[in-house]
């Protein structure tokens, strides 16, 4: 197996600096009732990405700003060339492309009311076309590791999570840290009964008091419903794969940390400022987490499962490993790094981050992830309460 | 295979299976490191990724995993058992 450090890296420099390893233009709909249009864009123009979601209407306050602070990151994400923003309205049609535009990366608006969908379906298309035309000629360049924003979340995890995909995940985190990659972990309700660990491994007693802080209102926001986790944490399918409680699932689940420090407690969709590994306050529910990693500029996702959760997203290719070898042998099509000799002693953690890494290397360079193959192009927003 | 258990600490109460056991057959356990932890007799089918007891826990008993207390016992737990749902819950709720 070729190692890591043979591969020469090639991806997108944008106008901002950032490095990005995908080259998408994206019709981004503000609102639920633009998705028609923005999928209309998407059939008539090839090497689109329209990004289809049911919010953006009556919203408020941080709920709002959540959903504008993930449209706009999304679109502002190195994996990006280019954007296509469509609303219904132009007041937050501009405040989105706007905010796309501080990038450098060229940006277009369109706003339905007192045009039609098929009006603006025609305009959105002719920029749409332009855009692909001048980014299917953008050449890949040599890239460093360190230009870059990974991230992690486990999904479907069973007890071989927590024995080997899991601490795969964290020795390789812990080769990018060396290296100068910046990294994205977090699940805010996962870590119940490893908190601890996630508090000592902290870099400063200031990034401990501020996750201990985000750990707690997340537990007060539970209470606050009348309501525990039980029956929902672990889930159906953790069950079913062996795991018996939340606190066992969690000290799997923060394996993936290794021994990387965290550097920083981000808010969610929230883009980090510093190299090295940051807790991101976020649900463990798999395609929202992905979405907001990808909003906080993550351009590849290590995602490892047990029983197989087979989520991808539609800017952010999905690295999908798994130790548990009914999963590899059934769900073979969905898992990009099979982990399962770990478990036989085939190899140790070092040959499984090998692995791990070699396939961070060939996906950088273009090799489509099981989850692009299959069109698992989940976006899916996180929405913290009920709208006006 | 020479393990069919995996044991994150040595000490630990559990350990997990790697491979779908038989009632009654004679199972060898290691650590992730590969140091060996014995065989056991399992009593029960267990399979794999589900926990085997690897030792006797009284009710109420906090459950140890990766060192770490991962839940408390609901009843009696004899050595060679499934560990589950069904015979530990959760501290927290």
């Amino acid at each position: 197996m070729k190692k890591f450090e043979e591969y020469l890296l090639n991806g997108y420099r944008r106008e901002n600096g950032k490095v990005g390893v995908r080259n998408h233009i994206l019709i981004l709909p503000v609102d639920d009732i633009s998705n028609a249009a923005a999928e209309g864009v998407a059939r008539l123009i090839r090497g689109t990405i329209a990004l289809p979601h049911p919010y953006g209407r009556l919203q408020f306050g941080a709920d709002l700003d959540l959903t504008f602070r993930t449209l706009i990151g999304t679109g502002c994400n190195p994996n990006i060339a280019a954007v296509v923003v469509i609303g219904i309205e132009p007041n937050w049609t501009d405040n989105i492309a706007h905010g796309i535009a501080e990038t450098g990366k060229p940006v277009a608006g369109f706003s339905i009311e007192r045009q039609g969908d098929l009006k603006t379906i025609e305009m959105a298309s002719r920029k749409a076309k332009e855009f692909v035309q001048w980014a299917t000629e953008l050449p890949r360049l040599p890239i460093e590791i360190k230009e870059m924003t990974l991230s992690t979340k486990c999904g479907e995890s069973d007890t071989t999570s927590g024995l080997a995909s899991n601490p795969t995940i964290g020795r390789t985190f812990e080769r990018l840290e060396k290296m100068g990659a910046t990294l994205i972990f977090g699940e805010t309700s996962e870590v119940t009964g490893a908190e601890d660990k996630v508090a000592e491994n902290c870099a400063t007693p200031e990034v401990r008091a501020e996750f201990l802080r985000t750990f707690q209102a997340y537990q007060d926001f539970i209470n606050a419903q009348d309501a525990d986790l039980f029956g929902s944490q672990p889930t159906q399918g953790n069950i079913r794969g062996g795991l018996s409680t939340i606190e066992e699932k969690a000290l799997g689940n923060v394996e993936k940390m290794g021994r990387c420090r965290v550097q920083s407690v981000l808010g969610p969709a929230v883009e980090p400022k510093s190299p090295g590994l940051h807790f991101m306050d976020s649900s463990s529910a798999a395609a929202e987490m992905v979405t907001l990693c990808g909003a906080a500029g993550s351009v590849v996702h290590f995602f490892t499962t047990g029983q197989g959760n087979i989520v991808g997203n539609p800017i952010v290719p999905v690295i999908k490993l798994s130790a548990n070898p009914l999963t590899v042998e059934t769900m073979s099509e969905h898992i990009d790094v099979d982990l399962s000799g770990l478990l036989r002693f085939e190899y140790n953690l070092d040959g499984a981050a090998d692995r791990a890494m070699a396939m961070l290397a060939r996906t950088i360079n273009g090799r489509l992830t099981s989850a692009e193959t299959l069109r698992h192009d989940e976006f899916v927003l996180t929405k913290l309460y009920r709208s006006a | 295979m020479k393990y069919g258990i995996l044991m994150h600490e040595e000490n630990d109460d559990v350990g997990v299976a790697v491979m779908d056991l038989a009632a009654g057959s004679e199972i060898g356990a290691a650590t992730l490191e590969g140091h060996p932890v014995g065989n056991i007799v399992v009593t029960q089918d267990i399979p794999l990724g589900h926990k085997v007891a690897m030792r006797d826990m009284a009710p109420d008993q906090r459950v140890i995993e990766y060192g770490r207390i991962i839940g408390r016992a609901t009843q009696a737990i004899t050595r060679g058992e499934h560990v589950h749902v069904h015979n530990i819950r959760t501290m927290p709720w």
